[in-house]
């Protein structure tokens, strides 16, 4: 505890620091997978190859990826632009499944019916499909927030400074409270972030919770349900 | 008036949903297309507001080809009906009802004045305008979706099936509600089902579709009885079973109307 009082400047000034690395990764993947979603989506021919390439693309160590990554971007190892970079390219490697799910999960009905009243395909999109979407998207996002959190403290190692710079520092001088403190830092931003986004999803997707519960059948059907005869 | 012209839709693969159709909707009726499943009589329909496209003939609504029109200014003429609702799950019941005159771009106090009327027409409580569609009953969702179909004030209404899912109770009372409000306000509907006491019921017209989207026979709904073109259509319609032939039994003074099995139809007026 003397440790973070005495350093309380110093974790506050790294998680500022964790934020601005995070947030606009977090964003970005967001904002990109949902487009490269609803193509694997529509194009059964798309859907495979998006997914392996999510898939492989994920599977290449963060390390190795931010050290490569400066050849093709240009910007330099310890740049946090590469560190956006790479974390972006592994948030879009979760959420284009996710993406792809949810617009999957748009009932066929509905979006016939959107299509019926008189919707063109952009106005379909914007107003029926990404709307329904969200429940599915805000899970995806809410996975994508805890592993890019947790993946910004990985460029500490290459000397991307962050919340993850207090485990390399406690490390080296055996400062236990400092390792501590950089995890439950780490952990209680994630959570934070997480929360944020549960509570946008309230506010912004206010029918999905009422629907939840299922039909809920009214005074008024109810005697006619029991009514139906044999 | 909606007319098909040798309506034919042949799919890639070689099926062909709609065979050559000839048909006259009369303005202002209920044409009800009916039919078992595979008879095309759903591909008829959409094929009104250019859901689909025929690959031959075409579909003119008072004399326009609907090819010529741009399918999203048709279809938001053109009032739609589903079954199973097809609410927007995520918007209200009254902006569902808003959808279509918005989408119009007409004014959003104008909308919803006329959305509030409608919700009333179709026997709704104005205590349902908030509700989300998942927290009304069946009953209820179809009754929103007719108000949906009706809220531009279209001159075509299309109907497909849209009391196929609801119980048989309810189904009754809608399709008592529709008679009344087609009474009331005289749209041009084409109705689709596969269920022939509910065309007989609602038609003016009754086409008669089989695989292959070919019409077997058209016409008013006594028709089917009195004539039925063939072992199939006497097949559809139940003549050759019990139901349909019915006779006069002596009950207590009283000429009672029974089917072959002998149970009650009904009463016969003096």
């Amino acid at each position: 505890m003397n440790w973070l009082v005495q350093n309380l400047g110093l974790v506050g000034e790294l998680l500022l620091v964790h934020l601005a690395l995070s947030v606009p990764a977090i964003i970005l993947s967001f904002v990109i997978a949902i487009p490269i979603g609803y193509l694997a989506h529509r194009q059964r021919w798309a859907r495979g190859v998006l997914l392996t390439l999510c898939g492989v693309l994920y599977a290449i160590p963060s390390l190795a990826l931010f050290i490569a990554l400066p050849a093709i971007t240009g910007f330099g190892i310890r740049s946090p632009l590469n560190l956006v970079v790479a974390l972006t390219l592994y948030g879009i490697a979760v959420m284009v499944r996710t993406a792809a799910d949810a617009f999957d999960a748009v009932s066929p009905d509905t979006r016939l019916a959107a299509t019926a009243m008189g919707y063109s395909a952009a106005g379909r999109f914007w107003a029926v499909e990404l709307p329904l979407a969200g429940p599915v998207l805000l899970a995806g996002l809410r996975v994508v927030i805890v592993s890019t959190v947790s993946l910004v403290t990985v460029g500490a190692v290459i000397g991307v400074q962050s919340l993850g710079s207090l485990f390399t520092d406690g490390f080296q001088r055996g400062i236990v409270a400092e390792i501590v403190t950089g995890i439950v830092a780490t952990m209680v931003l994630a959570l934070v972030l997480d929360a944020l986004s549960v509570l946008a999803g309230r506010l912004l997707l206010p029918w999905a919770r009422r629907a939840a519960p299922g039909r809920r059948s009214s005074s008024q059907a109810a005697p006619i349900e029991a009514g139906e005869p044999a | 008036m909606i007319e098909f012209r040798g309506v034919t839709k042949q799919y890639p693969d070689g099926t062909v949903a709609v065979g050559g159709v000839d048909l006259v909707v009369p303005p202002r009726t209920t044409t009800v297309l009916v039919g078992t499943s595979g008879s095309g009589k759903t591909t008829l329909l959409r094929m009104i507001n250019r859901m689909v496209d025929p690959t031959d003939g075409a579909v003119l609504i008072d004399g326009t080809d609907v090819a010529t029109v741009d399918p999203v200014r048709l279809r938001r003429s053109i009032g739609y009906v589903m079954q199973n609702s097809g609410l927007l799950p995520h918007r209200t019941v009254l902006d569902n009802v808003m959808t279509v005159p918005l989408l119009k771009g007409t004014r959003r106090q104008t909308a919803r004045a006329r959305a509030m009327e409608l919700l009333e027409t179709v026997g709704l409580d104005a205590s349902l305008a908030q509700k989300y569609p998942a927290q009304l009953s069946g009953g209820q969702q179809q009754r929103v979706g007719v108000a949906r179909g009706l809220a531009a004030d279209p001159n075509i209404l299309l109907m497909d099936e849209p009391f196929g899912a609801v119980d048989p109770l309810v189904r009754q009372e809608l399709q008592q509600e529709l008679r009344r409000l087609q009474r009331e306000l005289g749209k041009t509907v084409v109705f689709v089902t596969h269920d022939i006491d509910e065309a007989f019921l609602l038609g003016d017209q009754v086409v008669l579709l089989r695989t292959g989207g070919r019409v077997v026979q058209s016409g008013e709904p006594a028709e089917f009885l009195a004539s039925p073109a063939d072992d199939f259509v006497s097949g559809f319609v139940g003549a050759d079973r019990g139901r349909r032939r019915l006779r006069l039994e002596e009950v207590g003074g009283r000429r009672v109307v029974v089917d072959e099995d002998g149970r009650p139809a009904g009463v016969l007026e003096p």
